[in-house]
């Protein structure tokens, strides 16, 4: 077990394109850090340059006291699971598993009880002698980490590792791989785009777009207090509203209505980045569509903004409702928020509408197609600088 | 007359059975089943195996047959002799050629596949400047008509003292067996997921344990058919052997029966050369049979989702 200390780190091809830029980056003796972020953003390479098998241009990666840069992955005596599980189809399971052990010539009673000790965690002691080409996905999956685990290494690394998986296998290799990272508590990195992965299986997430980390945080951090729109967008499912707004003083111009900030936001404002302009400006306002509300079951409206807008549709699902508003006036950020839908893979809406998402309580009686009156929870709203996309003042971690 | 029909009536029906037998594999093999088709499937394996079969069919009549018989025209031996291969095996004139065949064939071969695994897995794996003419020019050589190098390499030869020596095969063999097991190789190690490599690389091995004990084996199918392929053309050559070889120190078995000499001067020996060419023929065989349990394919698979 040991601690992994990234300072600088950068990968730059022949062509002169960063897949990584200058991360910074402390992770601590036994945590569970995941790397996320949409496809191509540099999680991967980040994840292969820890553990050797890319190249660093740039920077010092230390494992533990010592800087590993020039060593070649045999050395670094890490771990790592592959997506596709990467098998050695010729050996036996036990065989698999044994591998590292045999290559490290441990003496052969103590590969065994290794083996089978791992086997046991993993429940395949009954396929030891089994071909993985006679497994099914969710125990190759069990396989690779099994020759991660016998090994006892300095961390586990794991890219993507339930991408090949079918959704309920998801679930439940998710509930195992945490299991195991508690029981061993190895230092663990792990390269995921699901962000449900990310947000329940890690101690502190980084988010990367583009080679850069735009956040490393608790996953509540994230969601609660994301650095900027990226990670607003990014981290949420449904994901934020984004709407434009004109902020004067402290009064905020929605497209379906205007508002006082709350004093507690008004403050935070004075007092973080954005804080001395005075006069009007243009931001995008962030809201996750939990907090808006029916307005007919919202006792203390007061800190909050009550508006009337029509509704289009509507998904009830017993435990919940979303309702899906119709609003006009979103093209004032359109630029931002297509090159935010770009690079987030998403699709951008087209036309001249844009849809507000509204998670509301299941016994709301809100109708399709009807006029309806909402109220928006003016204490969570997230403000972002248009031009930089950074967070102006950040709502508290609830 | 009637024996041979209804020989070839079993051949067709086995035929048959193969076809049916692998139709699940193959989607379209189901054709086969269509009364119409099938026997005209049957037909046709009939007629290839027998138009293959019949130079190998007349050549091992020839060989048991009895000097006296051997011009009758006759396929089946009127009576069977086994005189043709204790000739051959006491003359002199065909055991130490057949030494030299195995030998020089089984060298080549081992040299040829070492050397052509290392050069195919570089080739595979590695981004090297000049790669691609190296693969195209190890590609012209082995299109190279050897007949066109035997003088210049004759006179080499003989300056050089590699005249009528099995290293004085060897070599030549070597410079156009080895572009065909590189190109056999390098397409097989293509087919073994990278990422293999690298867990093995995470794992603790070295690149060379990497290869000896992840790629290595299973590349073992294309191992096997590059020695078999080597192994053929080593043991099949008679332009060298001729050209290249004075005395029985190197000169091979198809060289050899060339030089066979029969009893009598009067007669030929065309029953000791036939008895020699089933004789050479028998390596082949067991070895492909031997090899083919081995070219097994899907060797990879539960390797890497795919």
């Amino acid at each position: 077990m040991s601690s992994i200390t990234m300072r600088g780190i950068t990968k730059r091809y022949a062509d002169g394109t960063e897949a990584v830029s200058n991360v910074d980056m402390d992770i601590a003796d036994g945590e569970f850090v995941i790397l996320v972020g949409p496809s191509g953003c540099g999680k991967s390479t980040l994840l292969r340059m820890i553990v050797g098998l890319e190249d660093i241009s740039e920077g010092e990666m230390k494992i533990g006291d010592e800087v590993v840069n020039d060593r070649a992955p045999k050395d670094r005596d890490l771990a790592m699971v592959f997506q596709n599980y990467a098998l050695y189809p010729h050996l036996s399971v036990r065989e698999n598993m044994a591998f590292p052990l045999r290559l490290a010539k441990v003496p052969d009673a103590e590969v065994t009880s290794r083996v089978e000790e791992a086997a046991k965690v993993l429940e395949l002691t009954e396929n030891l002698d089994r071909k993985p080409a006679n497994l099914s996905g969710g125990q190759r999956q069990r396989v690779a980490m099994g020759r991660a685990i016998v090994r006892d290494p300095k961390a586990f690394l794991f890219d993507e590792p339930l991408s090949n998986l079918d959704a309920n296998l998801r679930v439940q290799m998710r509930t195992e791989i945490a299991r195991i990272q508690k029981k061993y508590g190895t230092t663990t990195v792990y390269v995921t785009h699901d962000q449900t992965e990310a947000m329940t299986l890690a101690d502190r997430v980084a988010v990367l777009r583009k080679g850069v980390v735009q956040q490393v945080d608790s996953p509540r951090n994230l969601y609660n207090s994301p650095a900027n729109l990226f990670v607003a967008g990014f981290i949420g499912s449904p994901s934020m509203n984004l709407v434009p707004g004109r902020l004067s003083g402290s009064r905020l111009e929605l497209p379906f209505g205007t508002m006082d900030l709350p004093d507690e936001v008004a403050q935070r404002l004075a007092g973080g980045s954005g804080g001395a302009q005075a006069g009007e400006r243009q931001v995008i306002v962030g809201i996750r569509p939990e907090h808006f509300e029916d307005a007919s079951l919202v006792g203390d409206t007061s800190h909050g903004m009550t508006f009337t807008n029509r509704v289009d549709s509507i998904e009830w699902l017993g435990s919940e409702l979303y309702a899906y508003l119709p609003y006009t006036g979103a093209e004032a950020i359109a630029q931002q928020l297509g090159q935010l839908a770009g690079d987030l893979d998403m699709e951008q809406s087209s036309g001249d509408e844009s849809q507000l998402v509204t998670r509301l309580d299941a016994a709301s009686r809100v109708e399709e197609g009807k006029q309806a009156e909402l109220w928006l929870d003016a204490r969570r709203i997230h403000l972002f600088d248009p031009e930089t996309g950074e967070a102006l003042a950040r709502p508290p971690v609830v | 007359m009637t024996a041979t029909t209804l020989g070839a009536e079993q051949v067709g029906a086995g035929g048959g059975r193969n076809l049916e037998a692998g139709g699940p594999r193959k989607p379209r093999g189901n054709r086969a089943t269509e009364p119409g088709r099938s026997l005209g499937w049957k037909l046709g394996v009939v007629a290839i195996v027998a138009y293959a079969m019949f130079p190998v069919l007349w050549i091992l009549s020839l060989s048991l047959k009895s000097d006296a018989t051997i011009a009758d025209g006759k396929l089946i031996p009127r009576e069977i002799t086994g005189q043709n291969y204790r000739d051959i095996f006491t003359s002199g004139e065909f055991v130490r050629p057949l030494i030299n065949s195995i030998g020089i064939s089984l060298i080549t071969t081992l040299i040829a596949v070492v050397i052509a695994a290392f050069a195919a897995y570089a080739i595979a794996r590695l981004d090297f400047p000049g790669k691609g003419l190296l693969l195209s020019g190890a590609l012209a050589i082995a299109m190279f008509p050897p007949v066109s190098i035997i003088g210049p390499l004759f006179d080499m030869w003989r300056v050089t003292g590699l005249y009528d020596t099995w290293p004085g095969l060897i070599l030549p063999y070597l410079t156009f067996a080895l572009p065909l097991a590189i190109w056999t190789l390098a397409a097989f190690f293509r087919e073994i997921p990278f990422d293999l490599e690298q867990a093995a690389q995470v794992d603790g091995a070295t690149p060379y344990q990497a290869f000896r004990k992840v790629i290595l084996p299973l590349a073992l199918p294309g191992v096997f058919t590059s020695a078999i392929i080597v192994f053929i053309f080593c043991w099949n050559d008679f332009l060298f052997s001729i050209s290249l070889t004075s005395t029985q120190n190197a000169r091979t078995v198809p060289a050899a029966t060339a030089f066979f000499t029969a009893s009598s001067n009067f007669v030929n020996p065309t029953g000791q050369i036939a008895a020699a060419a089933i004789v050479v023929t028998v390596p082949i065989i067991i070895m492909v049979l031997v090899f083919q349990r081995r070219i097994v394919a899907g060797l990879t698979a539960g390797a890497v989702k795919g």
